[in-house]
């Protein structure tokens, strides 16, 4: 477990001496503020209705740019075969990353608590909805990271991790748009599936076990596949 | 014996239809710095990446330190130091970071950890450049910073793949004595495809080529495999053709092969391959006698461990 945290707190590192962390950062800000305050200003109404809306859309793309190197890179550049060869488990390496992921996509998503407290100065926000819809915001994003980092270990290629996580997510939250339209028998299990869906009801204020069971399933699936993607090096 | 550290049966990778390293077996001694020699693609490193616990073997078993390679993976990467190819690192930290982030990775916490790496990149001569970015360094002190590494929590074995591989030759001296010094309390295997190297630092050596294991024993020992000694014979003709010189030459007992290496204003050189059973200078020299060559040079050269490389290595490399 320590080792784990050991490679997280390198990761994180990494992210900020690199211009990754920045960019991702200002990048979610623009989108976030926008969808704050046009809210505010075009409708004359403080609520972050906007914002719980359309983050699951956003995160699928600016996840996978946190998540891409996790993995890839060091299977590209053959640091891998050194950190694999020092005493610590396979899957201790994978929790290392998905935790570095999940830090950073806390600092991002923490950003944009000034824009909730600054709203709230403006106008009245219901802060039950806001406190579920962050934690949905975290487990959404948590889940998201974990498809990045399964993603990020199944090629040396950064680009090729970026695309398919962008892929896999973006499945994961048009299942949701699209089960309305679908026959009978596939939508309940469309529904399901849907990244957006689960998170609907803990945007609205309503923690249920089924939507935090979901994204912490997501979660561990995603991140076996990936220690079983590194352990298939030893593959006889 | 009781001190063996690495014990290797039967070894076999294969990766898809290729036989990467095939049925090798070798035992590795304490205080031993052992030569693993081969051409490139020979199957040195698929060996020690499975004694590092990179990859697992396809057959056959590997114990370092006691502990098998697949089974207590967690064991002996404890008392493995390893240096892969290329020395692969973390460009964008600090050799102090990245050592630091090595001996956490290893456990060691607190006052330990600086203190460890003071002494360690005191002694590989990483002092000068604690602060500065990996990414930044010359290929020379990189090298110096994955063997720091490697030597970092203290382990029992070093196993260095091409060590030198890419440093000029100031360079590959400064390594080549780190690597002796570390060898005297440590078991050592390194890799080389580059004779000189291994034959400067190893006590014993191993040779492998198309994944088997094709020599193994000291330095002197496989010199004394070799089953051909060579002979340099300089003549002048008075004016004959050097092909009717290697004529004559090939009819003396015991000649196998005759080649002409150089020739200046009617001296002719030969090399010439001969059976090592008996001392031919007598009748070459006779030879020249005879055939009235006015003798030059005539010397018999001590069987070389490139010989013994070469043709211990030769007609494998297709395979490999």
């Amino acid at each position: 477990m320590s080792a784990a945290t050991t490679v997280a707190k390198r990761e994180i590192k990494t992210y900020f001496n690199s211009p990754v962390a920045y960019i991702v950062v200002t990048v979610f800000m623009l989108i976030a503020g926008y969808l704050y305050w046009s809210q505010l200003f075009l409708e004359k109404q403080a609520e972050l209705r906007y914002y719980f809306t359309l983050t699951p859309l956003i995160f699928t793309f600016i996840i996978p740019a946190i998540t891409m190197r996790l993995i890839a890179e060091e299977k590209g550049s053959g640091t891998l075969e050194m950190l694999i060869t020092m005493p610590v488990r396979d899957w201790e390496v994978v929790l290392g990353k998905f935790l570095a992921g999940l830090t950073m996509l806390a600092a991002v998503i923490g950003m944009t608590v000034f824009y909730a407290v600054t709203l709230s100065l403006l106008g009245p926000v219901d802060k039950g909805p806001a406190a579920t819809g962050y934690l949905g915001l975290l487990l959404m994003g948590g889940a998201y990271i974990a498809i990045g980092v399964m993603a990020s270990s199944l090629t040396r290629n950064q680009i090729v991790a970026f695309i398919l996580a962008f892929a896999i997510s973006f499945a994961l939250f048009i299942f949701g748009q699209v089960n309305q339209y679908a026959p009978d028998w596939i939508a309940p299990v469309l529904a399901f599936l849907s990244m957006g869906n689960h998170f609907e009801s803990l945007s609205r204020g309503v923690i249920d076990s089924r939507d935090v069971i979901y994204y912490v399933s997501v979660m561990v699936v995603s991140l076996v596949i990936a220690t079983v993607s590194l352990e298939s090096r030893k593959w006889k | 014996m009781a001190d063996v550290m690495i014990k290797v049966e039967s070894l076999t990778k294969e990766y898809g239809l290729t036989r990467a390293v095939d049925s090798v077996s070798f035992n590795v001694h304490k205080g031993e710095v052992l030569g693993f020699l081969g051409p490139n693609g020979a199957g040195k490193s698929t060996t020690m990446k499975i004694l590092t616990c990179f990859l697992a073997p396809t057959a056959g078993s590997a114990k370092v330190a006691g502990y098998d390679v697949f089974d207590q993976s967690l064991e002996v990467r404890r008392h493995v130091g390893y240096l892969p190819e290329d020395t692969p690192l973390y460009k964008d930290m600090t050799v102090l970071e990245h050592l630091e982030f090595a001996a956490h990775m290893h456990g060691m916490r607190g006052d330990r950890v600086l203190g460890r790496i003071k002494e360690i990149g005191g002694r590989c001569g990483l002092a000068n450049v604690a602060g500065k970015l990996i990414g930044e360094l010359s290929k020379g002190y990189r090298q110096r910073v994955g063997l720091a590494q490697a030597m970092l929590h203290d382990p029992d074995i070093l196993i260095l793949d091409e060590p030198t591989s890419g440093l000029d030759p100031n360079q590959i001296a400064e390594i080549r004595d780190l690597i002796k010094e570390v060898g005297k309390e440590r078991t050592v295997i390194l890799s080389s495809h580059i004779l000189p190297e291994v034959q400067s630092t190893c006590s014993r050596m191993l040779i492998i080529s198309g994944g088997k294991l094709v020599a193994d024993g000291t330095p002197d020992e496989l010199r004394a495999r070799e089953k051909s000694t060579r002979y340099r014979l300089v003549v002048e003709a008075n004016g004959a053709p050097p092909d009717a010189i290697k004529d004559k030459v090939r009819t003396v007992a015991g000649v196998v092969q005759c080649a002409k290496v150089a020739g200046e204003d009617g001296a002719h050189t030969f090399d010439i391959d001969a059976e090592a059973k008996n001392d031919l200078r007598k009748l070459l020299f006779r030879a020249a006698v005879d055939n009235k060559w006015t003798l030059l040079e005539l010397t018999r050269q001590a069987a070389s461990l490139e010989d013994v490389f070469r043709n211990l290595t030769t007609g494998e490399e297709s395979r490999s």
